[in-house]
């Protein structure tokens, strides 16, 4: 554990900046009435000045922590057992509290996950910010406003005067994490600590902010600490990159030295488990990662990885102390067994996929759902939605929050009544019917897959309990023993051992959980499945597993798939068709090859372009930013929903008339009044290394 | 705004409406006639017949009702005071106006001399009780939220919890042994007169202090719990990480945020002030609302519990419109959307 440092400073003409901060050797622990959970074991890495060293790992790894331990913001039971961290030269574990106010807000300054509840919702945006530079800067009320005003000028918020005086409810998500990025620019801090900062924000909007940061770091000369799970993003912002697991950092080198040749088998895992928007659906499976990372107090002994790993090796990678090894120019990871592992470079299989045109088993015709909100106020959550999905076709449907693809399931499932339009399904109009009024086999015919499966479970139920339920229910099996046996089947499926049954979801780690709602879905064998954002909460190298799992199921059960994304990239790389919604409306639907094909909506084209790619070349396309924010459901704009925002808008036409419908082929439809022929343009940079 | 508090006195008149009538009902079942208690006692049959009779007493429920409401409209004359009826009852403001609550069967008094004289004692009572209860709920509320199973929280809990625990009437004759017994410096009883010797202030010591020590800590309860979600709230982070001192997290951040729920608790107590109280003016002999209400209850004296229960009502809905304006100062997410 010496030489954990050791090539980082040795090398090349940084040897002799002092570094920034300086983490050595630390070990956080919690401290409980009942056990002590270490939550850091041992980490060490440091930022130069005017450097961005990314942080990437999975929930749990400690990256968070170990921002928090920076601030000295640990809570009541957290507190650092061991090692050091230096800012500047100056020793923060255990500072005196006058010491770190001091430090907090003006030299080191954070940018939080969820940016609306990291403001205080019951002060003025002015007053938030203005406290900064008074508390630091020594300025007047009068002045700190100022100040506010120009940093929010800075941070592309239009009419800084305004927003002042607003309170953070009546701003935009992306608007939000804007302000708290000024907040934390006022005091000039030489570090800024990024806590997932775009986590839970819409891509497009995401992608905005990211540019912003980069550009507020080249003009401030500010460094980062970019934290993320969110590979494409740390790719794209960060000098370098420290891979964490488990509390642990297993590799560290640049950016481009680490997702060009990475060497650790997690960082290989990683990379290979997310899907890569530039490549389709029969392009390859999603390598998963197997089992799940071991909780603080289950680490094994030796190499934390170990358990999961493929290259894993009885009496060499199970001896403790492993230490990262140099392996490159400021290149380290900890793997012992890297120089034979380098070349084991996964060839992953592609999948074999038959795509036939199958008959229509669920058709949408011009489903509109308004919710009446009192007088002249209407919501308008769907707008004459219209497609089909096949037998054993996987639909997308794909847009950012608010564009209405979680009330269209609802309408399917009948959790919510249709205003208008029709669904057909085997012959029956069901846009209408509640769940409660449906008849049991149409109820059984389509299951639903939910986003959080830490929430859809009952906690006080066994993973068991609502199989078995379902199975009863619908009358699949009779008999308790017959019951029990297809509900072991069924957990067989979805790859659980069959002693889960008695679980308790408190038991279960997130994929497990999701995996007993995919169960538990196809306990009633529906022919329609409505998967609503079905990984999303889930860990990256989690996500790939249970995804190829649902495709797998849904394949041998011939079953038909509604999933609906906000990923892109899953989307290419699991759907036969696509639909992309805005505001409530489709902007265009076609075959997953045309989508991601030459031709788009404008509206695609953006949340395409907004996908960050760990892969270097990615890094060279055109980026479009959109400005602005999605216009509310409640005053959706006269002519085309999403002229406010489109960066290819025509003029006034936009504004005024609703787009005509172009076909672009029979599958093919673009709701854009620009010409089919303008819209036929390559307009992807990317497409051209696709090839490949 | 308008339609908000056009909405709230219609809720308020429904209210009213709905509690009247429901008292009138329930005082059906209360044994002995309106007549034999107001002729009392020693009068005959005869008289309590023609009274009855006068009354026109064994009409339904709810054309009595009516007749009820018509006098507290001022529509018809209060019958109590026909000079046919014998009772000599006379109301100085006449027999039919709007507002007129009947006569007091118990006081032979028309309702409007007795009640209003009686809430004005309660008030003063709830007044100085709620005056002390607001800061020394918040102050205890905050201090204990500030850290949750701290060694402050747990010594301010044990003082909130005991004290609330003890119920006034034991809290009453505890202080009066104290205070009036083994060391003499107060009154025993309030009669809100000088005849004992005792000035008026001196005798709102002890009832109070009951009332305080009763309320406060309870309420102080409710503000931690507050305080205690509240500082728990990523953005009393944000604050910490800005460089704040505890000191102005608390005061700037967290105590606007920590008061917008215990608002509606801490109001309700003026209800509970204003009708509740009945031990404590008890205890003390204070001439107030509450031992009115008791003591009409007990001699089924319907004019003055309509009066009652019609006021506490008034009371109940004018505070929780309080609370709403309150709430939309403290919360801007009410306030504007």
């Amino acid at each position: 554990m010496t030489m954990v440092a050791e090539p980082i400073s040795t090398q090349g003409e940084r040897a002799s900046e002092t570094p920034l901060l300086a983490v050595r050797d630390l070990r956080i622990e919690f401290r409980g009435k009942a056990e002590t959970i270490v939550a850091v074991p041992k980490l060490s890495f440091e930022v130069k000045p005017g450097e961005s060293f990314g942080l990437v790992g999975e929930s749990g790894c400690g990256k968070s922590t170990t921002a928090m331990a920076i601030m000295g913001y640990l809570g009541a039971t957290g507190v650092v057992a061991g090692g050091s961290i230096r800012f500047e030269g100056e020793e923060l574990v255990n500072a005196p509290a006058h010491k770190l106010r001091a430090i907090r807000g003006r030299r080191i300054a954070m940018v939080y996950q969820d940016p609306m509840s990291a403001l205080n919702p019951v002060k003025t945006i002015g007053a938030q910010l203005a406290e900064v530079p008074m508390l630091h800067l020594g300025a007047s009320r009068v002045e700190a406003l100022d100040m506010a005003a120009a940093m929010l000028k800075d941070v592309r918020l239009p009419d800084a005067g305004d927003m002042l005086k607003r309170y953070p409810h009546q701003l935009s998500g992306g608007q939000q994490q804007r302000v708290v990025i000024a907040m934390a620019l006022l005091g000039r801090p030489s570090l800024l600590l990024l806590d997932e900062p775009t986590t839970g924000l819409d891509v497009t909007v995401e992608s905005a902010v990211i540019d912003l940061i980069g550009e507020l770091r080249r003009r401030y000369g500010t460094s980062l600490l970019f934290i993320s799970h969110n590979l494409g993003l740390i790719a794209e912002s960060c000098d370098r990159v420290g891979i964490m697991y488990s509390g642990e950092l297993v590799e560290e080198a640049p950016t481009r030295e680490l997702f060009g040749r990475p060497r650790h088998p997690y960082t290989q895992g990683l990379i290979d488990c997310i899907p890569d928007i530039r490549q389709g659906k029969h392009s390859r499976t999603l390598a998963a990662i197997p089992g799940n990372i071991p909780l603080p107090s289950e680490r094994p002994r030796g190499c934390l990885f170990g358990p999961r790993c493929a290259g894993f090796r009885a009496g060499l990678c199970d001896r403790a102390g492993m230490t990262l090894e140099p392996v490159g120019e400021r290149h380290v990871v900890r793997c012992v067994r890297w120089p034979e592992l380098e070349v084991a470079h996964r060839e992953l299989p592609p999948l074999s996929g038959e795509s036939a045109a199958p008959a229509a088993e669920i058709t949408f015709s011009d489903i509109t759902k308004f919710y009446h909100l009192g007088y002249h106020k209407t919501l308008k959550a769907n707008e004459a939605v219209s497609f089909e999905a096949g037998k054993a076709e996987i639909v997308a449907l794909v847009g950012e929050s608010g564009c209405g693809k979680s009330t269209l399931a609802r309408i399917v499932t009948g959790l919510d009544r249709a205003t208008s339009g029709e669904i057909r399904m085997a012959g029956e109009n069901i846009a209408a019917i509640e769940a409660s009024a449906r008849p049991k086999p149409l109820l059984q015919s389509i299951q639903m897959v939910f986003q959080n499966p830490d929430s859809t479970l009952n906690p006080s139920h066994s993973a068991g309990f609502s199989i078995r339920r379902s199975l009863k229910k619908f009358g699949i099996r009779k008999g308790k023993a017959a019951i029990d046996q297809r509900m072991r089947e069924l957990l067989e499926m979805v790859r659980l051992s069959p002693d889960f049954a008695a679980r308790r979801p408190s038991q279960l780690s997130g994929g497990q959980k999701q995996r007993i709602a995919i169960a538990r879905a196809f306990a009633s064998d529906p022919s329609l499945i409505v998967a609503d954002e079905p990984v999303s909460a889930l860990d990256v190298s989690v996500q790939a597993a249970v995804v190829t799992l649902l495709l797998d199921i849904q394949k041998t059960r011939h079953a038909t798939m509604l999933f609906i994304s906000h990923d892109l990239a899953l989307v290419r790389h699991v759907a036969d068709k696509v639909v992309v919604m805005y505001l409530g409306k489709v902007m265009e639907k076609g075959t997953v090859e045309e989508i991601f094909g030459g031709a788009t909506h404008p509206y695609t084209e953006a949340l395409i372009s907004a996908i960050r790619s760990t892969k270097p070349e990615g890094a060279e396309r055109n980026r479009i930013t959109l400005t602005g924010d999605t216009p509310s459901p409640v005053d959706v704009p006269r002519g085309c929903r999403f002229a406010s925002r489109c960066h290819r808008k025509l003029g006034s036409i936009c504004d005024r008339e609703p787009p005509p419908i172009r076909r672009m082929s029979a599958t093919h439809e673009i709701a854009c009044h620009i010409p089919a022929e303008a819209l036929e343009s390559p307009r992807h940079p990317d497409e051209a290394s696709d090839r490949s | 705004m308008a339609i908000f508090v056009a909405k709230r006195l219609a809720m308020m008149l429904l209210t009213m409406v709905a509690a009247s009538f429901l008292v009138f009902a329930v005082c059906e079942f209360t044994p002995g006639s309106v007549a034999r208690k107001s002729l009392g006692p020693f009068a005959t049959q005869e008289q309590v017949d023609f009274l009855t009779k006068k009354l026109r007493a064994d009409d339904p429920l709810l054309v009595r009702y009516g007749r009820w409401a018509g006098v507290l409209l001022g529509i018809i004359p209060d019958p109590l005071q026909d000079p046919s009826t014998g009772l000599n009852f006379k109301d100085p403001r006449g027999a039919q106006y709007f507002g007129n609550f009947g006569y007091s069967t118990l006081n032979k008094l028309p309702v409007n001399d007795v009640i209003w004289n009686r809430l004005g004692n309660t008030a003063i009572l709830a007044g100085l009780a709620f005056l002390l209860i607001v800061p020394l709920s918040i102050v205890f509320g905050i201090l204990s939220g500030l850290k949750e199973g701290g060694v402050l929280d747990r010594l301010l809990s044990v003082i909130c919890i005991t004290f609330t625990s003890i119920p006034e009437f034991a809290s009453g004759v505890f202080l009066v042994t104290l205070f009036v017994i083994l060391w003499p410096v107060l009154p025993g009883t309030s009669p809100l007169d000088t005849e004992g010797g005792w000035s008026v202030p001196s005798q709102l010591v002890l009832p109070v202090a009951v009332l305080v020590i009763y309320d406060f800590g309870y309420v102080a309860r409710m503000i931690r719990v507050s305080m205690i979600g509240v500082m728990e709230k990523p953005f009393i982070r944000t604050a910490v990480l800005k460089g704040m001192s505890t000191r102005q997290v608390v005061i700037g951040h967290a105590l606007r945020n920590a008061m917008i729920a215990p608002f509606t608790v801490l109001l309700l107590q003026i209800n509970f002030l204003i009708s509740g109280v009945v031990v404590t003016e008890l205890v003390f002999a204070y001439p107030g609302f509450g031992r009115l209400l008791l003591d009409a209850s007990l001699f089924g004296d319907i004019a003055t519990i309509e009066a009652a229960t019609l006021i506490t009502v008034a009371i109940a809905v004018t505070t929780q419109f309080v609370g709403d304006l309150g709430y939309m100062l403290l919360d801007p997410r009410i306030r504007l959307r």
